[in-house]
């Protein structure tokens, strides 16, 4: 077929274009892939018995904002790597304040603590299944967020991979929130950050071969 | 390594209508691109009128955007000129399955380039992993490989290709974009819904870039 064929073919009855797609993919796959995680939840392993009192701590608001505003940085970054030429620039701070956030949380609560308290608060009671329990949740996430990210033109799939693998992860870690009986900053900041490289490395392996189009 | 600008401003083969022609130019450029070149004014003025369903303009767009897309792949592929116009068809059909991803407030240079430099990078990629298996007397056989002066033909045809496509992708597209016939009179013909019909046509495209890639 001749170039000029090509082009007649692809110009012919050509539809307006819809331009809200992007956005609405993206919405159904984090709903879709929410509600899968929190089903996983529920099976395996069931909400915290004390998640009433506990969501009365502002302790717990802490530990759901750094996957929130992980997953919302993630996201932010995610967006402009889905469309061609556009750059991600100081948007990589979305993705670098809460990571940082947490970490000089954590420094601080361990300065401050005895220090007999402190290898508690950094390995907690549950350091040895967290990030897997966070990684599996992430699958279906991982799967859909994929979807609507194929649905997209990615240029830098590897990077673009690792950023989806962010942010199914985050994502995750909300709803295993849920069930995570963990109160020490420390231990967020080392093992629920750990459970989310689990699939932002997946996505960087995955990436090139999953996202070419 | 390569250069932005020189894509959509360079000079190309194909000639330039004068802008009076076109209803899309009525859409002018909002005043915050007004510095950008005017050939890329031009250009993202027929790719917003096509985004919106003129087809007029839609082909104008990709008509010219070929144009430059040749210049600037045989700038940069000196020694595989032969491959150049398989780039250029495989960089137009990513261009139009990926118009949905273009930005209005975004300079349509850097979109087209990001997208021609990915499928380049791709191509280039997936000929170097090639190239380790390949015996290597080819080389010796470039020696006499001619030199063409001619518009290059496309090596791999896309017709042959689509001819390998599952009937509800293939049948639409044959239909609707090649003889011309309208979605309702297609899905007559083919005993597909209106709507399958439309989504044989977006599929089909996309299948067809899979199995360039493939064939590459």
């Amino acid at each position: 077929m001749k170039t000029d064929d090509l082009i007649s073919m692809m110009a012919n009855e050509v539809a307006p274009v819809d331009r809200g797609l992007p956005r609405r993919r993206m919405i159904q796959a984090l709903l879709l892939g929410g509600a899968a995680s929190l089903a996983l939840l529920l099976m395996l392993y069931g909400l915290r018995p004390d998640l009433m009192q506990i969501a009365r701590t502002p302790l717990f608001w802490v530990k759901l904002a750094f996957p929130a505003t992980l997953a919302a940085g993630a996201l932010l970054v995610l967006h402009r790597l889905l469309h061609p030429g556009l750059d991600v620039g100081l948007r990589w701070a979305g993705v670098a304040a809460p990571s940082l956030a947490i970490w000089i949380g954590s420094a601080l609560v361990l300065a401050l603590a005895p220090a007999a308290e402190r290898i508690p608060l950094l390995m907690g009671s549950t350091w040895r299944s967290c990030p897997f329990n966070i990684a599996l949740l992430s699958l279906p996430l991982l799967c859909s967020i994929t979807w609507a990210v194929k649905a997209m033109a990615p240029t830098r799939l590897r990077l673009c991979g690792g950023v989806a693998g962010l942010l199914a992860g985050s994502s995750a870690t909300l709803v295993y929130c849920l069930h995570c009986p963990e109160m020490g900053v420390p231990f967020w900041g080392l093992w629920y950050f750990l459970g989310i490289l689990i699939p932002a490395a997946i996505g960087l392996l995955l990436g090139p071969r999953l996202l070419r189009w | 390594m390569l250069a932005t600008n020189s894509l959509v401003f360079s000079m190309s083969a194909s000639p330039h209508q004068p802008a009076d022609d076109l209803p899309a130019m009525r859409k002018a450029a909002p005043a915050a691109h007004a510095q950008s070149h005017p050939s890329e004014e031009r250009l993202r003025a027929l790719l917003l009128a096509g985004l919106d369903g003129d087809a007029v303009a839609y082909r104008t767009f990709l008509a010219e955007l070929s144009g430059r897309l040749r210049a600037f792949l045989r700038k940069r592929l000196h020694h595989l000129q032969d491959e150049v116009e398989d780039i250029v068809q495989e960089t137009l059909l990513a261009v139009h399955n990926a118009r949905h991803t273009y930005r209005p407030e975004q300079p349509l240079t850097a979109w087209v380039h990001a997208i021609a430099r990915y499928k380049l990078m791709d191509f280039l990629r997936s000929r170097s992993r090639r190239e380790a298996f390949n015996d290597p007397l080819d080389e010796a056989q470039e020696l006499f490989a001619a030199s063409d002066e001619e518009p290059a033909q496309a090596r791999r045809d896309i017709g042959v290709l689509l001819e390998q496509l599952p009937d509800k992708q293939r049948l639409p597209i044959v239909h609707v974009k090649l003889e011309g016939l309208s979605v309702a009179q297609t899905a007559q013909l083919t005993g597909l819904s209106e709507s399958a019909v439309k989504v044989g046509i977006h599929r089909g495209l996309k299948a067809l870039a899979a199995r360039i890639r493939e064939s590459l």
